[in-house]
């Protein structure tokens, strides 16, 4: 190897994401209880389906091929109310993306919310970043040892838990339990665990924030539902820079306040604040809000400095947003240095800045905007969450909602599909009459057995019958379906024998609640097709 | 050689010491960790070549040490299936087929296995949609018309010793005898005769004169009637179903010099149950006749008891015989 060429792989830095206390980071405490609590609850909620069918409210019971839902039960031939639910997360996902930026990634995405758990428990045995960061420096020595081994072995237990809640969703839970416990599960349902529990410790303990970064194609598809309307945590350099220390005399000068300082002072005066108190550096230049303390850098869980303008790896978990209000309500200033905010909101002038500064240079026409808008004002949060854009999203997602809501309640209680047997098409019988077999389809999604009769449109000179029964009657066991050969026959003579083939329609019916259902095929006579 | 070699400043690679008009090659040899995975492989292969067939010799191949073969594996998959299935196949081979199908278990068995039994065995003749063959004169197992009789006990019967097998005494035997001794005109006459009697078209003198002819030398086997006689194997003639055709110059060509089929016997090779199982199949396919009560013994209940097709008018339904009405209605 030349000893001068660059290295095409850099080591992934370590991240030690300081505490913070805040707005933000208390919402993604109640939206982790709130997730994780549903996650491991949910399979042990019972709900009572009568004798024939499981009693847990959410199972997915692969082996027969039902999925429960509280009171919805779902069929594979309705598979598409599965399709619908995912084109719902799909378009919810522009939705929330177009209006709030990644704020699923930041709060509600699984691997933010092992992470942040996984952290927490990091943080509660090795300390904050300070601490972290000696111990990772730190030569391996007892104590080392028996604080990483801990802090392994409870991860190790969160990710069984984990892999453990994930089976429970696909058998009767208590039941597993105790065959997990006994050692008499299924082997697929270990192997599960094991998978589960090993990409949990490794992601949530060791990938974190690389799992975003270079796995997930996620962002990526998000970066497209971005726009400058979009609400986005973002740092407001036109009233942080110049960044620095110093800052003596930082409200003496406000009268001296020149050039796009101005800019400043409209802006909080429209926000009803007063930032029209520039601080001055120790050699007498004006200085921005931020102080460069770093506390944004220090509680990022991507290892990122948000002040360098909008970022891939910025999963917007808002936590800077917490560490900057801290450090600006210590200084005496407004809140919001760092805040949630869109592009097009912020003003198109920095003051005392070279223009290179982030966030503008990407923004040409807000520049232009802005030099024909002299009083520029942000505009109100309402405006960016009801915009078109959210409210053609909103549109299409409550449309198939509601799709999906209609046809959940009209769908049938019995079903029945027609296959006409065709090896061969027809059979002629000793009297000569004409007949046709059909494997039909009989399906059942109520609760107990129930007797169901066959019959043909009203008025057709066809006679249907069933094989090896009396009667066209035929018992549906209670949330199943039934294969069933049925014949249907021409009298000799009749138009049907003759004919290439008739259309044939089959009802059924169910004997107790009265409901029917058809199917469309046709019958097949002695005929040459035209 | 090894004095052209020497270290590339560029690269920082040794070259190979191969120069063409001063263009040098760099040895860059294999990584490490491939070259010692390579090896790795080529100890398995032969560790795996040891212990499991694979050196083709002049009839079959090395058996390897751990006795393994496919065909073995299949076979303890079937054994394994095999003893699963072992108690209803015992009482599959030993209930009373009479009430085979009040038992729901044991009927839905027999008709899954006789369903396979079908496809592997039956079906080269009869067709995978036991439809048979006109041409060749595989008799359709879908009807309801049976040469043999209809009842599980008579397909079992058939699938159990064959039909036209010298060498088994319980099989069906039954010989049309040649009528080529008759004169043309007179097979001619019969077979319009024959074709009258399920209503096709025919020359109504010469069937008159036909009839007579039938009368003398068909009745003994065929019935007065035409409708045969399962007992000896006689085709019913009445009905709208032909084994090797019904055109008339199908049945002169039956008289003068006809054919007869011939099923193997399948109990020695399949066993009692899978019989059982591949008649209680057939019997399942739409034409299977009720297997009759004890004291109702007459052909006629039997007729009556068949049931092809339940909901089927009354008139259309029941045969002739019984409500009087003309055999068939005219096919077209």
């Amino acid at each position: 190897m030349p000893s001068d060429a660059t290295p095409l792989f850099a080591a992934r830095e370590p991240i030690f994401p300081r505490r913070v206390s805040g707005f933000f980071r208390r919402l993604k405490w109640a939206i982790l209880i709130l997730t994780l609590g549903i996650y491991y609850i949910v399979p042990w909620i019972r709900w009572d389906r009568g004798p024939a069918l499981p009693d847990q409210a959410v199972l997915v019971d692969l082996a027969n091929r039902r999925f429960h839902f509280f009171w919805i039960e779902i069929w594979p031939h309705e598979f598409y109310f599965v399709a619908g639910l995912l084109i719902m997360a799909g378009l919810g996902l522009f939705l929330f993306t177009s209006a709030l930026g990644r704020v699923w990634c930041g709060y509600a995405c699984p691997q933010t919310v092992w992470t942040d758990l996984f952290l927490t428990v990091e943080r509660w045995i090795e300390g904050d970043r300070n601490a972290r960061l000696r111990l990772h420096r730190a030569p391996m020595s007892l104590r080392k040892a028996r604080l990483r081994l801990t802090k392994w072995a409870v991860w190790l237990l969160i990710s069984v838990a984990t892999g453990g809640a994930w089976v429970f969703y696909f058998a009767d839970a208590p039941t597993l339990l105790r065959d997990l416990v006994h050692l008499q599960a299924a082997p697929v349902a270990y192997a599960t665990i094991g998978i589960l529990t090993a990409t949990t410790f490794l992601f949530g303990g060791f990938l974190r924030e690389q799992i975003c970064i270079y796995m997930c194609p996620w962002p990526r598809i998000q970066g497209a539902m971005i726009d400058p309307g979009t609400l986005t945590v973002g740092y407001r350099d036109w009233r942080g820079e110049p960044r620095g220390k110093g800052g003596v005399k930082r409200r003496q000068a406000a009268a001296q306040a020149v050039g796009g300082g101005d800019a400043v002072a409209r802006y909080g005066a429209a926000a009803g604040k007063d930032l029209a108190a520039p601080r001055l550096s120790r050699d007498g230049a004006t200085l921005g809000d931020c102080v460069d303390c770093h506390a944004c850098v220090a509680v990022c869980p991507m290892g990122i400095d948000i002040r360098e303008g909008q970022q891939m790896e910025c999963i917007t978990c808002a936590l800077c947003i917490d560490a900057c209000d801290d450090v600006m309500a210590k200084l005496g200033r407004p809140r919001g240095l760092i805040d949630y905010l869109a592009l097009d909101d912020e003003p198109p002038v920095v003051p005392g800045a070279t223009a290179e500064v982030a966030g503008l240079a990407e923004h040409p026409a807000g520049e232009v905007a802005g030099a024909a808008r002299p009083h520029w004002q942000p505009k109100p949060l309402w405006r960016h969450v009801f915009r078109p854009r959210t409210l053609v999203y909103t549109a299409a997602w409550a449309a198939i909602g509601v799709a999906l809501v209609v046809a959940l309640f009209i769908r049938p209680e019995i079903d029945m599909t027609v296959a006409p047997v065709r090896n061969p098409t027809f059979v002629t019988l000793s009297d000569g009459s004409t007949r046709n077999a059909y494997d039909i389809r009989l399906r059942n999604k109520h609760g107990d057995a129930r007797p169901f009769a066959l019959s043909l449109a009203q008025g057709t000179p066809l006679r249907l019958a069933l094989e090896g029964a009396d009667d066209a009657r035929v018992t549906v066991p209670a949330d199943s379906t039934r294969l069933q050969r049925v014949y249907v026959t021409a009298a000799p003579g009749a138009v049907a024998a003759g004919a290439a083939h008739t259309d044939l329609r089959i009802w059924v019916r169910d004997t107790i609640s009265g409901e029917r259902a058809h199917d469309d095929t046709i019958f097949n006579g002695t005929g040459e097709p035209k | 050689m090894s004095d052209d070699r020497r270290i590339d400043t560029e690269t920082g690679t040794e070259t190979t010491g191969h120069s063409w008009d001063g263009i040098e090659e760099l040895n860059t040899p294999l990584p490490r960790w491939w070259l010692w995975t390579f090896y790795a492989t080529i100890v398995w292969g032969v560790i795996y070549t040891i212990l499991f067939p694979a050196w083709p010799l002049l009839s079959g191949a090395t058996a390897g040490l751990l006795g393994y073969s496919t065909r073995g594996e299949v076979q303890a998959e079937i054994d394994r299936v095999d003893l699963s299935n072992a108690k209803l196949t015992e009482s599959l081979a030993t209930v009373d087929l009479g009430v085979l199908e009040a038992n729901e278990d044991l009927h839905r068995f027999a008709i899954q296995a006789g369903r396979s039994v079908f496809a592997a065995n039956c079906s080269q003749c009869h067709g995978a949609g036991a439809a048979g063959v006109v041409a060749s004169g595989y008799p359709n197992l879908l009807d309801d018309d049976w040469l043999w009789g209809g009842t599980l006990e008579d397909i079992a019967h058939t699938v159990r010793h064959g039909i036209r097998n010298e060498e088994d005494a319980e099989a069906r035997f039954s010989m049309m005898p040649s009528f080529d001794w008759l004169e043309r005109e007179e097979i001619s006459a019969t077979a319009d005769y024959v074709r009258s009697l399920s209503g096709l078209d025919h020359d109504a003198e010469a069937a008159q004169a036909g009839a007579r002819i039938f009368a003398d030398n068909c009745a003994a086997c065929h019935g007065g009637d035409g409708r045969g006689d399962r007992t000896l194997g006689a085709p019913n003639l009445a009905d709208a179903i032909w084994l090797r055709g019904g055109l008339h110059e199908d049945i002169v060509r039956q008289m003068r010099a006809p054919r007869h089929g011939v099923m193997p016997p399948w109990g020695d090779r399949l066993g009692e149950a899978e019989v059982r199982a591949v008649a209680a199949y057939v019997h399942g396919l739409g034409g299977g006749e009720r297997q009759v009560a004890e004291e109702v013994t007459d052909a006629q209940a039997t007729e009556a008891a068949t049931v092809p097709d339940a909901s089927f008018p009354a008139g259309a339904e029941e045969t002739p015989s019984q409500t009087g009405e003309p055999d068939v209605q005219p096919v077209e």
